[in-house]
């Protein structure tokens, strides 16, 4: 094992991959520039080359295009956008193209693409620079959908998605990028579909993803001071989404809530919670709740940021009322949010 | 100096060749139009009729291992670049046995193995796709070129302009065939660009486009062969704009000549230009010209009427298809 940040566990996935096969190349704005996309791509131009790591013109959804249209002809993009709200640009083309291809002309061919995109909430990015847009695309049958917590996860889903035959997109969230974590000498694939169980508990469930897991596991060690232990339930991998994990943690605990780092409207907390209430209401011991972020444009001024997003006092909060509990009175420190910008 | 490729193929053969192809997309689009009626096609069609020449020119021009892209207006290039007429039809039926599985339909024609990867219903959209492939030959060497067809109304599209700045910036091996049929849907060119000239549109990015009379598929056949020459070379991209008609409705079998948006020497026009006919008017010249054409008409009709005999008996998808190919296996 070796100790590195999420950032490293990127980058150490695309070295590893980029030497072991010769059809995979780096596509992006800026990924060769001096800030290598928060570090993902540093020295990456050096060891591969240009042809194999460049910079694109300004051009979201033509490049996504010339993206697929080298899958078709068996290579092996990674298309970086260093801010998830430009996918939005590039919608036609996943949407219609990459997403539709398989079925569309019967199999004759598929698409290996991979779509890496970093969220970049808080510190003042405001309404553009903070979305975090999974949920559009868990929407459309022909996508897989990843959102890695841990720098093993970004690692080995980031070398799953670069050996899977079809469109990949993995959402990076920026808050992760400073964690440290334990990743194999060796990079290699994880299991797509898989849930991992961040923390046990028996009392409830809490249903976290990305950067929402970490503010759960502040909400979940302060709730054990107070006497409540809640299971943790990350579904790293949306699509394909591990049913079965998140169903037996319910059925344990048999209460819920689901939080995500996006809006929940028609969400991945509501389409969590549908699953939930489809296949395991006679586990519920209370009605779900959702958390995520206020059904509003993301603002820039700091008190209107901290009541947009959800994090681990809200997290806490929410647990403490559906189990009938005052909030206590004594500070919670654990609780608040520690980043320090610039970005 | 080296011949250029096309002139490997005498003018003779070439232009029989054109000719059969034409022939082929007119009397297969025919067919539709006579089934259609039947509600046996149960999907939109959008027929090239009128528009053959840039079809056959093209793709003629091209080697089996070069790759094009298509759009919904897609039976004129997918006959002319080989795919099999029974898949097609069979597709248009929605049959198991159709080149997309039936997944497809009239819109999303596809025959890779003989170099026609797909056709798109969203205006615009392969030609990005294109372009990759492009990039992906350049990428592994290969001594392939690609070629995107696309419409006028397709250059209004923001896909376009970024495509062909990429392929401009990265010296592509990629022709773009611009099918100028004077309509996007209902609209004119006029109505959507200032300038006229599509080709001209393209040569601020540095691209050098030209625009050619597109119903002489002699003509389509030797411009599309030197730009195929520039692209193979490594010389980089090329744009071609074909001026062309479209004789029937944007969708469906009828023609609709009584509408506003149609001038009214539209039909006129179209009958003058008719491709088929011009290349008849040279052919002719040769000896023995009517009986070699009604040999070739019989046996073109022989192969359309297999083709749809073989759509008619083929069975429907089993209802296990439906979640099918959704997403491939990992090898």
């Amino acid at each position: 094992m070796k100790r590195m940040n999420y950032g490293q566990a990127i980058r150490s996935a695309l070295l590893h991959s980029m030497e072991q096969d010769s059809s995979i190349f780096i596509m992006g704005i800026g990924v060769d520039d001096h800030k290598a996309v928060f570090g993902t791509t540093a020295g990456l131009v050096g060891r591969f080359g240009r042809n194999r790591v460049f910079d694109t013109p300004i051009s979201e959804s033509g490049m996504t295009g010339i993206a697929i249209g080298a899958a078709l002809a068996g290579m092996k993009p990674i298309h970086i956008h260093i801010r998830s709200d430009f996918l939005y640009l590039a919608m036609d083309q996943i949407a219609n193209i990459a997403a539709k291809w398989s079925s569309m002309f019967g199999g004759n061919a598929s698409v290996p693409l991979v779509i890496r995109s970093i969220v970049g909430r808080s510190w003042g990015q405001g309404a553009q620079h903070s979305q975090s847009l999974q949920s559009l695309f868990m929407h459309i049958p022909g996508l897989k959908v990843l959102m890695p917590t841990t720098p093993s996860e970004a690692q080995g889903l980031l070398i799953a998605a670069i050996q899977d035959p079809n469109p990949v997109l993995i959402f990076e969230h920026r808050l992760l990028y400073d964690i440290i974590g334990d990743v194999p000498d060796t990079p290699t694939a994880l299991p797509l579909g898989r849930a991992i169980i961040r923390r046990k508990g028996s009392d409830m469930t809490l249903v976290a993803g990305s950067y929402m897991a970490v503010e759960s596991l502040k909400a979940a060690e302060f709730l054990s001071k107070h006497g409540v232990e809640a299971e943790i339930v990350d579904p790293v991998s949306l699509v394909p989404l591990d049913e079965n994990r998140i169903l037996a943690s319910v059925a344990k605990t048999g209460r819920v809530i689901v939080i995500d780092s996006s809006w929940t409207t028609c969400g991945m907390s509501a389409e969590i919670a549908a699953l939930i209430v489809e296949k395991g209401f006679h586990f519920l011991k209370a009605p779900i709740r959702r958390l995520g972020m206020q059904p509003v444009v993301c603002p820039v001024s700091k008190p209107l940021e901290a009541a947009f997003y959800p994090n681990a006092k809200l997290i806490a909060a929410e647990a403490l009322t559906m189990l009938g509990r005052d909030f206590p009175k004594t500070p919670a420190p654990e609780l608040l949010n520690t980043f320090k910008g610039p970005f | 100096m080296k011949a250029p490729f096309y002139s490997s193929l005498s003018s003779g053969m070439r232009d029989w060749k054109l000719y059969r192809l034409m022939l082929k997309i007119r009397m297969s689009e025919q067919k539709i139009i006579d089934i259609y009626p039947s509600d046996k096609i149960q999907s939109p069609i959008h027929l090239s009729i009128g528009q053959e020449a840039v079809a056959a020119g093209v793709c003629l021009a091209l080697k089996s291992s070069d790759r094009i892209y298509g759009t919904y207006r897609g039976h004129g290039i997918y006959i002319a670049k080989g795919g099999d007429l029974g898949k097609m039809f069979s597709e248009l039926y929605g049959k198991e046995t159709g080149c997309s599985r039936g997944k497809g339909g009239s819109m999303h024609l596809s025959a890779p193995e003989v170099g026609l990867v797909g056709c798109s219903a969203i205006v615009g959209s392969f030609i990005p796709v294109a372009t990759g492939d492009a990039l992906a030959a350049q990428m592994r060497k290969d001594s392939r070129v690609v070629c995107s067809f696309f419409g006028d109304g397709a250059v209004d599209e923001g896909v376009f302009f970024e495509s062909v700045n990429f392929a401009i910036l990265k010296n592509l091996p990629i022709v773009y065939v611009c099918e100028n049929n004077g309509y996007a849907i209902h609209s004119k060119v006029l109505d959507r660009h200032k300038q006229p000239s599509l080709a001209r549109l393209v040569s601020g990015l540095g691209l050098i486009g030209k625009r050619h009379d597109g119903n002489d598929a002699p003509v389509v056949f030797k411009t599309m062969s030197q730009a195929i020459t520039q692209a193979r070379k490594g010389k980089g991209p090329v744009f071609l704009e074909y001026m062309t008609n479209r004789w029937h409705e944007h969708v469906g079998p009828g023609t609709d000549y009584q509408e506003s948006y149609h001038s009214p020497k539209d039909k006129e026009n179209n009958s003058r230009n008719d491709p088929i006919k011009k290349m008849e008017k040279i052919l002719k010249k040769r000896k023995g010209f009517s009986l070699r054409a009604d040999i070739l008409k019989k046996e073109i009709q022989n192969e359309i009427d297999q083709a749809v005999n073989f759509a008619e008996k083929s069975p429907f998808p089993s209802l296990q298809s439906l979640y099918h190919d959704l997403y491939a296996e990992s090898r």
